[in-house]
């Protein structure tokens, strides 16, 4: 029986990560992941009487919110609450990932210690969870620019999944770096929080992204224009808002960077290979890492 | 056969934190010099072979968990290999990624996805499951609101429906009720006879003895003896009684103390082995540091498994110096092998005990003809016409 099966070596050696071999052992646990991704839900929302409506109503209340605002206090953004969104629900997809994931490892320090199975598998099922949450937010957001009357166009939609992948790999690499850390320094759970408080307001979510480059275009003789891009979550931002809310100055109102969206489209991928990058450099401290963990936990 | 499981010269060093820095600032301040090395594991090599049950025994902090762990990849070897073929399922804890407010029903699959069961697997072995926990009626309730051995029963009742090729097992076998127990024991030999492989680490030294075809003895991190189960279990024993005589418990408010024992065998000798069928007198002398008027001496003699064998009890009543008492075992039916003595003193009205020493003595019972009874029975046979 086992005299052909595979044999599987335990060595000193500090692991070196070889990826496909590794992506072949996580598919293999699949199973692992999704059931955590079911208990983080089902933990979630039982014994509350909605139950996932909950993650339903946090974008409905936004839009009524935002379009009362606008409507009645008036706003310079024309459809505001589809503006917000678009941006907002991908910021909640990675801050969401990256507060829980940071204690994702500290936190399951029993199943650590006691069972063997691929470490990254805590930290990408908080990707997981705010993935579910991030699709039932959108359909309410899809929904509602349906039902406005808002619409899509499909020449700028296209950026869409480019910015999702976007997203989904940076926000990957940057939960399996925090979690890492947070194993040896517990301080970074704290440090995520304020910093994901900052990097909030460093990204174009609830001001407009031409704003900022008027401004800084030629900030005191520097273009810090350049700079703001630099931060990831901005490319990205702008990359949904421009797939979603499409228009570049709706009546004449400078709302999104008047680029071309090809020029975007290479912004993005420019970021998805530096994600890529990112996540290869994080994903190998992880796997370093991710050795010592039941120790150190 | 090829061995299924290669442990070749694993060693394992715990860094010890007098205070482990787990903050920026703690490991700024702290220089990496007040940690302390602890050897948890030192230079341990040794083979299972395939289909083979393996038992793992040692002290508390041998190193059976630390090692069970390397064999698992929970943690690294600081040096040395471990090599194993085919896939392995460790149950160190039962019913781990339980989560309370889940009910019993997704707690089995969570659980049995850590275990290596796909969610196919689990959906043909559900009911076998539920009817192994005997809990078919509690399914659908989360598991906080079960009791703590009815948690225990699910957790194990996955656990034995795993299906590796190697199966490790700490600990974990001594739960529950009797006849759960007489169940998971079932189980196991289940798994023998499918021939998986089985390493198992336990202090019951008499599962070693009834599951396990080998033993290995951990002491202190480093591999002490290894063979068969009785002589492993046996050399446990030793050890515990070469290291320090006065560990074995001992207990009792010594108001009337053992002042000597002796275990006598037919020639007067007190160390030779026993013949099969020879006497042997077990002598206990009491002394009373304060006069009592109901003492009772008594003995029991248990098998190397820990089976009590034979005992014994005498009113002695009044003692006011030194009194000596004699059990005389007249042949001794024994199987060859190791037996360990407890001999006690207590009041035969109360019950308060005096003074107690647990299996601190011991003999040795030989045969020159070979014998596989468990005990020497007479046997009395007659024939009836019906």
């Amino acid at each position: 029986m086992a005299a052909t099966a595979a044999v599987t070596e335990r060595t000193s050696e500090p692991p070196k990560l070889r990826i496909i071999p590794r992506v072949r052992e996580i598919v293999a646990c699949r199973e692992i992941l999704a059931n955590l991704v079911r208990k983080e839900l089902k933990v979630k929302y039982t014994a509350s009487v909605l139950g996932a409506v909950w993650s339903l109503l946090n974008p409905v209340v936004f839009l009524a919110v935002f379009t009362f605002v606008t409507v009645v206090l008036g706003n310079n953004i024309p459809s505001f609450p589809v503006f917000l969104l678009s941006g907002l629900l991908a910021w909640n997809l990675f801050s969401v990932a990256l507060g829980l994931g940071a204690r994702s490892v500290v936190d399951n320090a029993n199943l650590v210690k006691k069972v063997s199975f691929p470490r990254e598998i805590l930290p990408l099922s908080t990707v997981g969870v705010s993935l579910v949450d991030f699709a039932l937010q959108s359909s309410v957001l899809l929904l509602f620019m349906l039902v406005t009357g808002f619409g899509f166009r499909a020449s700028s939609l296209l950026l869409y999944p480019l910015a999702f992948v976007d997203l989904v790999v940076f926000t990957v690499a940057m939960v399996l770096w925090i979690s890492a850390l947070n194993v040896r320094y517990r301080d970074i759970q704290h440090l995520t929080g304020l910093a994901l408080l900052v990097w909030f307001w460093l990204t174009p979510i609830v001001y407009p992204g031409a704003l900022v480059q008027a401004k800084l275009t030629s900030f005191h003789g520097f273009d810090a224009w350049n700079v703001f891009l630099l931060n990831p979550l901005a490319d990205i931002v702008f990359g949904f808002q421009r797939a979603l809310y499409a228009t570049v100055s709706p009546n004449g109102r400078a709302v999104l960077p008047p680029v071309s969206t090809a020029w975007l489209a290479g912004l993005l991928l420019a970021v998805l290979c530096a994600s890529l990058l990112l996540l290869s450099l994080t994903w190998r401290l992880f796997f370093r890492m991710s050795g010592d963990f039941a120790e150190e936990l | 056969m090829p061995a299924a499981i290669e442990v070749e010269s694993i060693s394992k060093v715990f860094k010890l934190f007098r205070e482990k820095p787990s903050s920026l600032k703690a490991r700024l301040i702290s220089s990496r010099s007040r940690a302390e090395d602890f050897w948890a594991l030192k230079d341990v090599s040794f083979d299972v072979r395939e289909g083979e049950s393996l038992g793992l025994i040692g002290h508390n902090g041998s190193g059976k968990t630390t090692l069970l762990k390397v064999i698992a990849g929970i943690v690294r070897p600081t040096s040395g290999v471990v090599r194993y073929r085919g896939r392995i399922a460790a149950l160190l804890e039962l019913g781990a990624g339980f989560h309370p407010e889940l009910t019993g029903r997704e707690n089995v699959y969570l659980n049995a996805s850590f275990l290596g069961l796909s969610r196919k697997d689990t959906d043909r072995v559900y009911g076998s499951i539920v009817g192994f926990a005997e809990l078919e009626d509690f399914m659908d309730n989360q598991v906080k609101f079960y009791s703590s051995g009815m948690l225990v029963r699910l957790g194990f009742a996955v656990a034995v429906h795993v299906d590796p090729d190697i199966l490790l097992i700490d600990e974990v076998l001594a739960v529950g009720d009797e006849s759960f127990q007489a169940k998971c024991l079932g189980k196991i030999r289940g798994f023998q006879k499918e021939g998986r492989t089985i390493v198992l680490v336990t202090h019951a030294l008499d599962t070693v003895r009834q599951v396990c075809d080998r033993a290995v003895m951990l002491d202190r991190g480093e591999l002490h003896a290894e063979g068969a189960p009785i002589d492993v279990v046996r050399e446990l024993r030793y050890a515990l009684l070469r290291r320090d005589p006065g560990f074995v418990p001992e207990e009792g408010t010594k108001e009337v103390e053992l002042s000597s024992v002796e275990l006598i065998r037919e020639d007067g000798s007190v160390e030779r082995p026993v013949r099969v069928g020879e006497d042997l007198t077990i002598q206990l002398d009491a002394r009373a540091n304060r006069p009592v008027t109901d003492l009772v001496a008594s003995f029991q003699v248990l098998d190397s498994a820990n089976f009590p064998v034979a005992d014994g009890r005498e009113p002695i009543g009044a003692i006011e110096g030194k009194k000596r008492v004699r059990f005389a075992l007249r042949h001794i039916p024994l199987v060859p092998g190791h037996y360990f003595v407890t001999v006690g003193l207590a009041s035969g009205e109360s019950g308060r005990v005096y003074h107690v020493q647990t299996q601190r003595y011991w003999f040795e019972v030989v045969d020159e003809e070979g014998r596989h009874e468990a005990v020497e029975l007479s046997v009395d046979a007659s024939v009836e016409d019906l």
